[in-house]
């Protein structure tokens, strides 16, 4: 994936291996360490405490019946039916955003990859949505799209109608009609330049020479991007789609303005929220916590495979 | 990538496409999906120039006078509550975790790929593998240990944890970053007798500041951005602009305007650092992976 003229691999091969002392690897390991110790303070001490109040009765409105829970904690979330519809909107949620965009993100750069008049300002518009606070782009869409009175949607409906001499639009109230697509579409909007940008970076790092000889042996376009670009951009799409998910799949600005998480719209994050927000039952959000994590994991595993058959790449590359 | 490109199999001979036809569609298409994504955010801009009454308008009044009434009621024109506290809490946790963000990740960069630690793979994955756990698994404890320490509503709460969020983006985009500096030029300077401390005076700030410039901006969208965190761990003293955004529709009544110039000026510096690092944020938002 790298195109560096250099690979950083080299530089171990090029500084001759003496057989380091023990001072001397702690002076190579020095600048890392306070970055690594402060992470793994403030990641992973969490992360044990969580575990442990995962197996205990702690709610913060009764302190006096604070006490080990064995697992029944994980027993009442793997029971609660409103942790199940959250794992099943979380991956709707994530997988129909991260496709959709990256669908249209594939488009988009395909086209930005041409030359045509006005190209940079097109890209410019084209990023505009990735640079609103997702809060604020939340409540855009909520009050100044969706909203069935006034909305721009709506409105836009009663404006074409009008055209054809009609006074009686379609009104839907999008919210309440799809909470869950609208949610959704929220997102697509901010994500799309996201995928747009990694893609188009993808697009232009081709070899050019290649596709020049495939078309000057008479490929036509879709030839070329089947069997040349496409494979070219597998890895490009498969680090956006990753990239995409690590970020939907914790969303919680859109969830929690658009719906706050009514209609069936609480994905994993929102519902863990209400849990210790609302509910101060700390070890059953715990346990939620735990379960989560160890749901991420198994993704994750894959996914970082994934990225290093990218490093690999760029030490052999 | 490149090397593993496999040779094309055989096509058929075509003629070669007209292509100066395809060009004005390409670019009629391109502008199309340009103006359709651009329209919300257009739509946002200009109705937080309208009155409350034309921005409430159905067909919309796209025409309608421009005024700075949104504008103003933002700034709490009518209610008196100024924005500015948040705002400038928001201003203060970016930069400062920023400011720490690069002061960890400089020097862990250099160790992860100038001078690299053995196994210095291990430890990346262990960065980018934070980045994959779930922020609210984390809330709960975050939450207890800032009771305990009686840090809630505390800005330097939220610069702590904006450095652990962007900590390990910082160390690899920076890793990428410094894996640029050409080996000859940092053996010439140890040759001449340079220390680290110069080594990175004089040669790696230098060179890598277009990176380190492109690493804080990145960093800074994500802190001004971040709302769970702020949202829960503070109330009062210590809340930001996104918690103040969702703070401001509450009010009964016509508030369109408002709320449009509210998301325009909350905006507003990740739209010029986003714009400002336009040509790094790819790089950035990969963590280095795509330049």
């Amino acid at each position: 994936m790298h195109k560096a003229k250099r690979p950083t691999g080299s530089h171990a091969a090029q500084v001759p291996r003496q057989r380091p002392g023990r001072a001397k690897a702690w002076a190579t390991r020095a600048p890392l360490m306070p970055a690594l110790v402060y992470m793994v303070i403030v990641t992973q001490l969490p992360f044990v405490a969580t575990l442990v109040i995962s197996f205990m009765n702690w709610d913060a409105l009764r302190p006096d019946e604070r006490g080990w829970a064995g697992f029944t904690n994980y027993k009442l979330v793997f029971t609660d039916p409103d942790m199940r519809a959250s794992v099943i909107t979380t991956v709707w949620l994530t997988a129909g955003v991260v496709l959709l965009s990256l669908l249209l993100g594939l488009g988009v750069a395909l086209l930005l990859d041409h030359k045509f008049r006005g190209r940079g300002v097109v890209r410019t518009m084209l990023i505009a949505p990735f640079l609103v606070v997702p809060v604020a782009a939340a409540l855009l869409w909520k009050h100044a799209l969706y909203n069935p009175e006034y909305g721009l949607l709506n409105g836009t409906l009663t404006w074409i109608w009008s055209l054809f001499g009609s006074d009686s639009p379609p009104q839907p109230d999008w919210i309440s009609d799809r909470p869950l697509t609208a949610v959704a579409v929220s997102l697509i909007w901010q994500w799309t330049p996201f995928m747009m940008l990694i893609l188009l970076a993808g697009l232009q790092s081709r070899p050019m020479e290649i596709i020049e000889a495939a078309r000057v042996d008479g490929a036509n376009a879709f030839q070329i991007f089947r069997h040349l670009t496409l494979p070219h951009l597998r890895r490009y799409l498969e680090l956006a789609a990753l990239l995409g998910s690590i970020y939907i799949v914790q969303n919680f600005d859109a969830v929690f303005t658009i719906t706050s998480g009514g209609l069936g719209t609480a994905n994993l994050p929102y519902t863990i929220y209400q849990t210790f927000y609302q509910a101060h039952d700390y070890g059953r959000a715990s346990a939620a916590g735990v379960v989560v994590v160890l749901g991420t994991i198994v993704v994750a595993t894959f996914a970082l495979r994934l990225v290093s058959t990218l490093l690999r790449e760029e030490k052999t590359s | 990538m490149s090397a593993t490109m496999t040779r094309p199999r055989p096509l058929r001979r075509r003629e070669p496409l007209v292509r100066n036809h395809s060009k004005t569609l390409v670019g009629l298409a391109a502008w199309t999906v340009g103006l359709f994504f651009f329209a919300p955010f257009a739509w946002m801009v200009l109705t937080s120039f309208h009155s409350e009454t034309d921005a409430a308008t159905n067909p919309p009044s796209i025409a309608a006078q421009l005024t700075l009434d949104g504008y103003r009621e933002f700034f709490g024109a009518s209610t008196g509550a100024s924005p500015w506290p948040a705002l400038i809490n928001s201003a203060t946790a970016s930069v400062l975790s920023t400011l720490l963000v690069l002061a960890l990740s400089i020097p862990a960069a250099y160790a992860l790929s100038i001078r690299p630690v053995r196994k210095w793979s291990d430890v990346m994955f262990f960065f980018l593998s934070t980045k994959m756990l779930p922020v609210v698994a984390g809330l709960l404890p975050v939450y207890l240990a800032a009771q305990n320490l009686g840090m809630l509503d505390n800005i330097w709460l939220l610069v702590l944890l904006y450095t652990t969020m962007n900590l390990p983006i910082a160390v690899w985009m920076m890793r990428s970053f410094l894996a640029e500096i050409p080996v000859a030029i940092l053996e010439a300077a140890a040759i001449d007798g340079a220390g680290l401390p110069t080594v990175f005076r004089r040669i790696i700030i230098p060179m890598a500041a277009p990176g380190i410039a492109a690493t804080s901006l990145i960093c800074f969208i994500f802190s001004w951005n971040e709302m769970l965190f702020a949202q829960v761990l503070t109330g009062v003293q210590a809340s930001t602009g996104p918690v103040f955004l969702t703070s401001f529709v509450t009010s009964q009544g016509l508030f369109l305007a408002k709320v449009c110039a509210a998301a325009v000026a909350v905006s507003i510096p990740v739209l010029i650092a986003g714009f400002a690092a336009q040509d790094r944020l790819v790089q950035g938002l990969t963590m280095g992976a795509v330049k």
